[in-house]
């Protein structure tokens, strides 16, 4: 195979632990309630179309897009509106959402439930994106950044690639992975999709070489198909990131502020490319998710196809319960999850796993001086000095922030994750995104 | 050897001279006239640089008002908070202005979410800074608008005027406070609020921020504002206003009667520095904190009106 690639700058190689890659992907029991909030994306929250009181059934529109970058929200189960009131979410902040008690589980007619692949492409690029838009898809990676956004480069752009991230980079979670091996031939089918849509001659997927089988198993579906490969890459975090990938794949460098168009490129995930061809293919908007469940001390560490909207507390269940020395809940990974605070936070369209860790892994190390080793430096793959920009938002300078391009940064928390003064790196960083961010935005409206 | 003495002090005394004469020149040629009284202003102010009053600094306040004494004749919106009357007496006088007298204020912490009143559901591990937890997590207690208890108030104070109490995890403010409302702008839940002192100290506020519904509010804390309205009810001079679930006081309509204290039924409004009442026939000490109301902040007939049948009692 000679030497595999990867991204060119930083980057750290945490314990693996994919502890469920060999636990199929299970259905999980519809929940008795669904939790929907309304911010499921990046962006703009979407806009409540039900009342209390009305009954809808699965798949039917519960939330329109509140904006250029939003999307639309779809019941993810059958029953009765409840409330539309305040709802614990992934930040333990309450924010509008949509409750929903379930009521058997009746799907709108022109929704395809059937297992049969559907090969034929009927639509064309312009109805695609329609239908991807009005099927609320959004990046099942984490970033749940709008997919039909993506999908209409600005007027001059042309892109030449599509790029499946099929990367998983974070440790423990796998629904990626399960995906791949069970849903390998509609994924390829959704990634045609894809092409159609953006017209591009040429899809990579990009796999990481800790999952042999899935890089056999999409190898041999892409053979048959013009301008797909498969393309393994080594193992290094965080090369799920969009920049990270294309630079490993094609070699490309995204510039600071730009989009991967700007050099060609779309990125979109695997979950993504099996969401749309659901969407496209079955007319089944983005209602379910595969959730990893996992953590050392987890007694059945699984993979679940859970509806949008189901507390957490029913996946760990599933899992066989939470272990008594659980210390922390991770909504996500462990290098960019963030501790979750309840266990009725819902599944949303960007929940990807849920780790939990012992009381014993989750301690956090108190924090030291910096010792200038410059580790942080080392490793971040998107060339910043983390203990500069940590400091400056520390130390409220924003503007030293901004100008040491602190929105570069794409939280992966390698600098973190490396830091021998336990300097919570990371911290101040998005503290300094977030405010970063809004300065620039008030910058903009003014 | 006398020689080479006499040269250089002629050389160098000439030269000096030249770059006398140039000097002087140049210096009445780009001269840039500074009022005197800039200077006599900066004199008579604190010199404490905190910024309370929204200038950079004690030199652009004293700027600022004499340029405004000059251009306006009033120093209307300008006030030293950390000075209060007596410096700001002194600056209107060198600047030959009148200056009205304001209340002086302190910073009042709006939230009694201590630890035993919101027990801890979650534990945060993370950047010791309010800023940072607020931008993460909604609160250990889950309380997502109370105190998060990191003191970045008491970092960012200039004055020793605001301290952690450890007991309760809640700050507590200390008469060395200024009003210069740096830990107003600090707390990044907006639960400090400059509000005025009050007499003798004497004041009453809301102390809580939560704008949920009753039922989700006192979930989480045993103490906060469920906007039940009843104090607003109970509340003869309109100072009491509600919105989202949470009362308000208006300090400035606010005549210290104590009615609302009374009615709150989760104690969610404090009155501060007030005596004791006893019980049942106890309004006694009330008619004097409304006495000395009347009398220093001067307000209407409406307050007069309004305490009339307490005196009555008393009398």
């Amino acid at each position: 195979m000679g030497i595999l690639k990867t991204f060119a700058l930083g980057g750290v190689h945490p314990e693996e632990n994919k502890l469920s890659s060999n636990a199929p992907i299970e259905k999980l029991a519809l929940p008795k309630q669904a939790i929907v909030p309304l911010g499921q994306n990046l962006g703009a929250p979407s806009k409540p179309l039900v009342k209390r009181g009305d009954q809808v059934k699965a798949g039917q529109l519960l939330a329109e897009a509140g904006g250029f970058i939003s999307t639309n929200i779809h019941a993810p189960v059958s029953g009765k509106v409840i409330k539309i009131d305040n709802v614990i979410d992934g930040t333990g902040y309450k924010r509008p959402g949509i409750i929903i008690d379930v009521e058997g589980d009746e799907w709108l007619d022109d929704i395809d439930l059937s297992t049969d692949l559907k090969t034929e492409i009927e639509l064309d690029g312009k109805a695609i994106i329609e239908k991807i838009k009005n099927a609320g898809l959004v990046g099942m990676g984490g970033a749940t950044f709008p997919t039909y956004v993506k999908l209409m480069p600005p007027p001059g752009k042309k892109a030449e690639y599509l790029i499946i991230n099929g990367v998983e980079c974070e440790p423990y979670l796998t629904s990626d992975h399960r995906l791949m091996l069970e849903k390998g031939p509609e994924i390829v089918v959704g990634t045609q999709i894809l092409m159609k849509a953006l017209n591009v001659k040429k899809a990579i997927i990009g796999i990481e070489n800790n999952k042999p089988e899935a890089i056999h198993h999409m190898q041999e579906l892409v053979k048959p198909i013009d301008g797909m490969t498969v393309q393994p890459l080594k193992v290094q975090y965080p090369q799920g990131g969009e920049k990270q990938l294309i630079k490993a794949v094609v070699n490309r460098e995204v510039p600071s502020a730009k989009l991967p168009i700007e050099v060609g490129c779309v990125v979109q995930n695997v979950g993504t490319a099996f969401a749309v061809y659901e969407a496209v293919q079955k007319n089944k908007p983005l209602v379910e998710r595969v959730v990893t469940v996992t953590g050392k001390a987890v007694k059945k560490p699984s993979n679940l196809l859970a509806r949008i909207g189901t507390p957490i507390h029913q996946l760990i269940e599933a899992a066989e319960g939470l272990p008594e020395n659980t210390g922390k809940i991770i909504g996500g990974g462990p290098m960019m999850g963030k501790a979750l605070t309840s266990l009725d936070v819902p599944v949303v369209k960007g929940s990807s796993g849920i780790l939990l860790m012992k009381k014993e892994e989750s301690v956090r190390e108190p924090e030291n001086p910096c010792i200038r080793c410059s580790k942080c430096t080392t490793v971040c793959p998107m060339g910043l000095e983390p203990f500069l920009l940590s400091k400056a938002s520390k130390l409220g300078k924003f503007d030293m922030a901004e100008s040491e391009k602190i929105m570069d940064c794409i939280e992966c928390g390698s600098c973190q994750y490396t830091c021998p003064a336990s300097i919570p790196l990371l911290d101040y960083l998005r503290l300094g995104k977030n405010k970063v961010g809004a300065i620039m935005r008030n910058r903009g409206k003014n | 050897m006398d020689n080479i003495v006499i040269i250089a002090i002629a050389a160098l005394g000439s030269l000096g001279l030249v770059a006398a004469v140039i000097l002087y020149f140049v210096a009445s040629k780009f001269k840039v006239y500074e009022d005197p009284k800039i200077d006599e202003v900066e004199e008579a102010l604190p010199a404490a640089n905190c910024g309370g009053c929204g200038f950079p600094g004690c030199r652009a306040f004293a700027e600022a008002t004499t340029t405004s004494a000059r251009k306006n004749k009033n120093l209307d919106g300008l006030n030293c908070p950390v000075g209060g009357n007596d410096v700001m007496q002194s600056v209107g006088s060198i600047l030959g202005l009148e200056v009205e007298a304001t209340d002086p204020l302190i910073a009042v912490i709006r939230c009694n979410g201590s630890i035993k009143n919101t027990p801890a559901k979650v534990k945060y591990e993370g950047a010791t800074s309010c800023a940072f937890a607020h931008a993460l997590y909604g609160g250990e207690g889950g309380c997502q608008f109370g105190c998060l208890g990191l003191a970045d108030c008491v970092d960012a104070c200039d004055f020793d005027a605001i301290h952690m109490n450890p007991e309760t995890g809640l700050p507590v403010v200390n008469d060395k406070c200024t009003a210069c409302g740096a830990c107003v702008e600090a707390c990044p839940r907006d639960i400090i609020e400059l509000r005025k002192k009050g007499p003798k100290d004497r004041r009453i506020f809301v102390s809580c921020v939560n704008k949920e519904k009753g039922a989700p509010a006192k979930k989480n804390c045993a103490v906060a504002c469920i906007g039940c309205a009843k104090c607003d009810k109970v509340c003869k001079f309109d100072a009491i206003t509600i919105n989202s679930f949470l009362a308000y006081i208006d300090f400035s309509k606010c005549t210290l009667c104590r009615k609302c204290v009374e009615v709150c039924p989760t104690e969610a409004i404090w009155e501060v520095n007030f005596k004791p009442r006893k019980p049942k026939e106890g309004k006694a000490p009330k008619p004097v904190a409304e006495k000395t109301v009347a009398k220093e902040n001067a307000p209407t007939a409406k307050v007069e009106a309004g305490k009339a049948p307490d005196n009555e009692t008393t009398e």
